[in-house]
């Protein structure tokens, strides 16, 4: 089938501002994009007006939530190895990695430990074999730094990029805070946010020592950023993230104890907070994801240090992002190489970009479109999320995953 | 029901002159979960309001009928002896039908959600829970489940609000106006709901708040909380009115926060020679249970003079009888407290 999405703002890669050009699709894939009419064998699809832009590529949940992708404009989403039973076999890579297909992409990512006990290498090349296109430590850090080496040589040579979690266990054991004031006044045990740095610093001299790709999946701390800052300076193959809720959210949002906040790693000083603003301005971070993990009544209603963390972000991720546009710190350009084409890059999937020849994952945005975030009409498999009666702005109008309209 | 407020009789070294707003409006809460966020007149009308169950606990025949038919259900998830004994006391001296409900023997043990727990708590119809829980927090999550009034009795290292106010009486009672003095908390603070509790109750009343400890058992940004912040016990003992110690449980004595517990009481147990250091009327207090020659030695401990050991433990029963009443008032329709 061949499709010509019309009157549309196409946001190109390279192009500062969205352009008035028309997008050919054939079958699965991007045809041309220029400013050529509609041939007779093409079903034309006007968009209004709307911008066009690349699905969105989420880096990193914990769930495949299909109708909470689909709502936020993700086309693809790369599965955490947390899963049970954990991700650290080429038949459990297999078989996530057909889950979604056709309408929704998952790319499982591969255990780098056996059920990620962080001793063991898992079976890497065999994984890799199987459809894994990168590694990662899921929720944990790897403490011991020989098996670190050991990980990032192997994966090295396996040409394999390696996505870490970045928090010193032997510091956050145990804690379900950040410390300062609201974790003290809440009685709450916490962890400094010298965590964070304490790890990125390692790992950094490993990828030094074994030219290793490491992607650092979710940096939070003015420390941790510095580090990568200095690193990426000195020409390491490192690249590092973020969600949403560590952009717009300190660690105040725990008072009361409210469990939807519990993130891991934890919400942030106010003046984290404003570092990671800067280091999305400066273009430090590279990607932004949601960290999707909806949670259920059974792991976020309980008292705090006993629930689970994590947040459903699929259906906020897109709008709450926006807001770095509508606040003037990145371009829309810029936001879609951090929500899609830096992880289509990190993943080597063809993707990502309104690019010729690419997948035809399309999305059409209302970027002005306001809605409100609320817990109950969740399009998410759990409503866990701390923006709740947030007014929101941007709502995905259409999605087409390889051509095909959802 | 007659109004609670007559026949009390004035707290002693409360302020000149202190007015409380008229009925409800001297406690506007539904519970009490803490004492962070209480106005100190609401504080101060407390403890006005335990005066009264002091003097009557004094008395031969410690009765009155005022909870007579409520029902009140102690649901003690964390192990305790005298604060479970204290509110138990309370309420039956009060009137009420006391009812303990301890963790082992609950359904918690077999899985049951906390909150499945609340519900069926109050579905019996309590008329006021009190409630203590190892975990920060899970008073309150509780508290949004039911339908009546919630008294913490200690969740985690949050909040031990009876605790603050039976400190507080007993110091108001010694020393006159909390206003003004210098209280020095000593021990492990960072693992302490009684230190927090104290620590708003104390500086929202006026008084100079200093805590000691070694570094590793004090929580991040004490500055933030109006308090000082010493690591070395002689300089916050020095000139203080009021030494309060606090317990070091057991499991942190021994190379996890700290090497041993004789290096604990060489550099932070209150001894006789220590204490020359403070006030020389300086009170000396402990919540209880104390760990006799760590964190305190046991002749500062029993100094009848200068200890208020056991006044506390008296304090806390007419304090828990005063927020039992006060918290039941609504329910209760007493005058004023609609």
């Amino acid at each position: 089938m061949k499709q010509l999405f019309i009157n549309a703002q196409v946001l190109l890669p390279g192009a500062q501002a969205p352009q008035s050009v028309n997008v050919a699709t054939d079958g699965d894939r991007i045809a041309h994009v220029d400013e050529a009419p509609a041939l007779r064998d093409q079903q034309t699809i006007d968009c209004n007006g709307a911008l066009l832009a690349p699905g969105i590529i989420d880096l990193g949940v914990f769930a495949i939530d299909k109708p909470a992708f689909h709502y936020g404009g993700i086309t693809r989403a790369a599965l955490m190895p947390d899963q049970s039973p954990v991700l650290d076999l080429p038949a459990m890579i297999k078989h996530n990695a057909s889950e979604g297909k056709p309408d929704l992409w998952s790319h499982p990512l591969a255990a780098a430990t056996k059920g990620l006990n962080g001793s063991e290498l898992a079976e890497i090349g065999l994984m890799k074999q199987a459809g894994a296109r990168a590694v990662a430590t899921g929720r944990n850090w790897i403490a011991n730094s020989g098996i670190m080496l050991k990980l990032l040589h192997y994966c090295r040579s396996l040409d394999m990029p390696v996505i870490v979690h970045s928090e010193d266990s032997g510091l956050t054991a145990g804690a379900v805070a950040t410390a300062g004031e609201t974790a003290t006044r809440l009685g709450l045990s916490s962890a400094p946010a010298s965590a964070e740095a304490l790890s990125i610093a390692r790992d950094i001299a490993l990828v030094r020592e074994s030219g290793a790709h490491v992607h650092f999946r979710q940096v939070t701390t003015a420390k941790g950023l510095d580090l990568v800052r200095a690193a990426k300076a000195e020409g390491l193959t490192i690249t590092c993230g973020i969600t949403p809720a560590h952009l717009f959210l300190s660690d105040i949002a725990i008072s009361d104890f409210r469990t939807f906040a519990k993130m891991s790693p934890p919400l942030r000083s106010e003046e984290d907070r404003q570092a990671c603003l800067a280091a999305i301005k400066d273009g430090t971070i590279d990607v932004i994801s949601s960290g999707h993990d909806p949670r259920g009544p059974e792991d976020k209603r309980l008292p705090f240090a006993e629930a689970e963390s994590g947040m459903a972000g699929a259906e906020t991720l897109l709008a709450l992002s926006l807001n770095l546009v509508r606040d003037g710190l990145i371009s829309l350009s810029r936001l879609f190489e951090l929500l899609s084409a830096t992880p289509a890059k990190i993943l080597g999937v063809d993707a990502g970009q309104i690019a010729e020849g690419n997948e035809a994952d399309l999305i059409v945005i209302d970027q002005d479109a306001p809605w409100q975030v609320d817990t109950r009409k969740m399009a998410a498999s759990a409503g866990n999320t701390p923006f709740d009666k947030l007014p929101a702005q941007g709502r995905v109008r259409a999605i087409y995953k390889g051509g095909k309209a959802l | 029901m007659t109004s609670q407020q007559t026949g009390s009789p004035p707290a002693t070294g409360q302020t000149a002159g202190h007015q409380f707003p008229a009925g409800s409006d001297a406690f506007p809460h539904r519970h009490l979960l803490g004492i962070a966020g209480l106005q100190p007149w609401e504080i101060l009308f407390l403890l006005k309001e335990a005066e009264q169950w002091v003097d009557l606990n004094r008395q031969s025949s410690k009765h009155t009928n005022r909870l007579d038919g409520l029902t009140v259900i102690n649901a003690f998830f964390e192990n305790s002896t005298r604060t479970l004994l204290s509110f138990e006391i309370a309420g039956k001296r009060m009137g009420a039908d006391v009812v303990n409900m301890h963790a082992a023997q609950s359904s918690v043990k077999k899985g049951e959600t906390l909150i499945d727990t609340a519900v069926t708590l109050n579905a019996m119809r309590a008329d006021a829970i009190v409630i203590r829980h190892a975990s920060s927090g899970a008073v309150q999550l509780i508290a949004d489940k039911v339908d009546c009034p919630v008294l913490n009795a200690g969740d985690g290292s949050h909040e031990h609000p009876t605790q603050a106010l039976l400190d507080a009486l007993t110091i108001q009672r010694r020393k006159g106006d909390i206003s003004g003095l210098t209280v020095t908390i000593c021990g492990d603070v960072m693992h302490s709901r009684v230190a927090r509790s104290n620590i708003y109750c104390l500086t929202t009343l006026g008084a100079k708040v200093r805590v000691c400890a070694p570094t590793s058992l004090l929580p991040a940004a004490l500055d933030r909380m109006n308090v000082e912040a010493f690591s070395d016990f002689d300089k916050a003992l020095d000139g203080a009115d009021v030494v309060m110690m606090l317990r070091l449980q057991n499991e942190r004595m021994n190379g996890d926060f700290i090497p041993s517990p004789r290096e604990f009481h060489h550099l932070y147990g209150l001894t006789r020679e220590r204490l020359t250091l403070a006030k020389p009327d300086a009170l000396i207090m402990h919540p209880g249970p104390m760990n006799r020659g760590v964190e305190i030695s046991s002749d500062v401990a029993d100094d009848l003079e200068r200890s208020a050991i056991t006044e506390q433990v008296e304090m806390g029963v007419a304090v828990r009888m005063a927020c039992l009443d006060v918290l039941t008032r609504r329910s209760r329709a007493v005058e004023g407290w609609s």
